[in-house]
């Protein structure tokens, strides 16, 4: 019987029986924890396997990017917990210099291809977006993985959802993501592996790529995959993996347990209104939303093209008086670039506060935070009550963010 | 641990309208503000802090208190504390329809009792399970019994690798029986 790509990762690292509901021993290629989750992981690991060494130090990573240099005593506490522990077992350090783990993991060429890799982080899904199996998990899940190298995993069902016709700029990748938040909601794809295929995708950048896949985490599933690369996507993917790129791909008989159909044909500009990812409309319906604050960047949205068309937009114009415009890039590598192509000056010329790689508003400890009463509009993946602070967060692309700080209310590039 | 059956008081975690909340996210149950906290005993006061309508029920709770709740209960992060923060209350089990899959096997690694429900909607929308009953449950037959409204009701059994873990403890105490 034929298998679908998640089905062809875990059978990759597994001697049990791969098919949907079964239970199978896994091995991990990548275990990693970060600077939340990373010292619960290290107090688990000294409390249960102290004294014993680590399955494979040059498997075990830690990546800090939520609070990158740590601005409270508590994540400086915390961080030099895992750093002593890194040393201590031989292990590599992504340090606060680095940005989004996931990001950082993906362009050092530890996160390949076929692969499977832990952390503790809900997006590490986001790996999808390569052909990598990433799955974020808890402290306990990574202290066993830490030691032991596998964990057990319920093979999900796969699920096929085919995007009918195609869009045109200014709508992108993070537009198409949103409308399948609003089509899919939280249930459509619950608790499986979704596959998406059509023209929309096949033909998306890497950083397009990430950001529908990270955004799979909000539809509740286990992880997206997009089976069809681009010529783009390929090669940066070849460039960081440093080997020859050759992704599973989906065997013609694969079984799906339901194939879904979207037409995205002429997709208008897309915004998640709060509280919820899923709360999505036409981003002209909500044109008349006043605004306080934008936000560029995060595992969604932290790519140098998401900066690059933020920059098109802005270049001889301003960020609209008393209103704040945050600049994160997801990594260090994705600021040099920006550095080097005069990026960041026009970023910084238009008025945006530009600040080092990390995670950003997604938690306390970078910046990105609400007041109560404040709206921001961001490129992050999630708007929850209460989780950026209290004010009201929107979730929309890089461009109606930067149109939005432009005119100070929610507004797409042709409004300008 | 070998106590695979549980009575106590069930929470039914409705909004203001009385309707079963769903989707609550893992910052509704343990706010990120708190995610710096490596000791269990001290997140137990966070729980639900970022729910409307139940921030007090850190207050409320008393130990082998059960909660129930809407489908994709756990949304969100991969935090272990929003698993850990029931742990340190000493809550008895959590019942829903789905949960987020981190979540869910947050909980499994734990040996925590979470158990899925999916007429949960229905008992709740018809009455017949409501905040301050007591409520029996097996774990492995997955049969539930609601003492105060004298009716059965059904849940999904531990599944064997749940069972397995939740038996030795947690993760680790089952790993190291089968020599990892």
């Amino acid at each position: 019987m034929g298998m679908t790509v998640i089905e062809k990762i875990i059978r990759a690292h597994t001697a049990d029986e791969v098919a949907p509901g079964k239970i199978v021993w896994m091995d991990l290629d990548v275990r990693s924890a970060r600077d939340f989750g990373g010292p619960n992981v290290v107090k688990n690991y000294e409390r249960e396997y102290a004294g014993l060494p680590l399955a494979d130090q040059s498997k075990t990573f830690f990546t800090f990017d939520l609070c990158a240099p740590a601005c409270t005593l508590k994540y400086a506490d915390n961080q030099q917990v895992c750093r002593d522990f890194a040393r201590k077992n031989g292990v590599e350090v992504y340090d606060v210099d680095s940005g989004v783990g996931t990001h950082v993991l993906m362009e050092e060429g530890r996160a390949r291809a076929n692969g499977t890799i832990v952390g503790t982080d809900s997006h590490m899904n986001i790996l999808g977006a390569l052909g990598a199996f990433g799955q974020g998990m808890g402290d306990v899940d990574i202290t066993f993985a830490f030691r032991t190298g596998r964990t057990w995993f319920e093979v999900p069902e796969s699920v096929k959802v085919i995007l009918k016709g195609t869009f045109k700029k200014p709508t992108s990748a993070k537009d198409l993501t949103l409308y399948l938040l609003k089509v899919l909601g939280t249930k459509r794809i619950a608790l499986r592996s979704a596959e998406f295929m059509g023209p929309a995708v096949a033909s998306l950048t890497l950083a397009g790529r990430l950001t529908l896949c990270s955004m799979v985490t909000e539809m509740a599933g286990i992880i997206g995959f997009i089976p069809e690369f681009g010529p783009e996507a390929r090669r940066e993917i070849e460039s960081y993996m440093k080997t020859p790129f050759s992704p599973f791909v989906p065997d013609a008989d694969a079984v799906y347990a339901e194939t879904i159909e979207v037409d995205v044909g002429d997709l208008p500009l897309q915004v998640a209104a709060p509280p919820s990812p899923t709360n999505v409309h036409v981003a002209s319906e909500l044109a008349r939303t006043k605004i306080d604050s934008g936000f560029i960047g995060s595992c969604t949205n932290g790519r140098f093209e998401d900066f690059a068309e933020a920059a098109r937009l802005l270049k001889g114009r301003k960020v609209k008086k008393g209103v704040m415009l945050k600049i994160v890039p997801a990594t260090r590598r994705v600021y040099e670039e920006l550095l080097a192509k005069g990026v960041l000056q026009e970023l910084f010329e238009a008025g945006a506060i530009i600040v080092n790689p990390g995670c950003g508003g997604c938690a306390e400890g970078h910046v990105g935070l609400t007041g109560r009463g404040e709206v921001q509009i961001s490129t992050g993946n999630r708007n929850f009550a209460g989780k950026q602070g209290k004010g009201q967060t929107y979730l929309a692309s890089p461009a109606v963010v930067a149109a939005s700080c432009i005119l100070g209310h929610i507004a797409g590039p042709e409004d300008l | 641990m070998d106590k695979t059956s549980h009575r106590g008081r069930i929470w039914v975690l409705t909004d203001s309208s009385g309707r079963l909340i769903e989707d609550i996210d893992t910052d509704q149950i343990y706010h990120n503000a708190f995610l710096h906290i490596t000791d269990v005993a001290e997140m137990g006061q966070y729980a639900l802090g970022n729910l409307e309508g139940w921030k007090d029920f850190p207050k409320r709770a008393k130990p082998g208190d059960i909660i129930a709740a809407g489908r994709n209960f756990g949304a969100g992060s991969s935090r272990q504390q929003a698993v850990d923060c029931f742990i340190a209350l000493r809550v008895g089990a959590i019942l829903a329809p789905s949960y987020s899959s981190i979540y869910f096997r947050n909980a499994v690694n734990s040996g925590f009792p979470i158990l899925r429900c999916p007429e949960l909607p229905d008992l709740v929308s018809g009455r017949r399970i409501e905040s301050g009953d007591e409520v029996e449950l097996d774990f492995l037959s997955g049969r539930g019994f609601n003492r105060t409204k004298n009716s059965a009701f059904v849940v999904l059994p531990m599944s064997a690798v749940q069972r397995d873990i939740f038996r030795e403890g947690n993760l680790f105490a089952f790993g190291r029986l089968h020599g990892r």
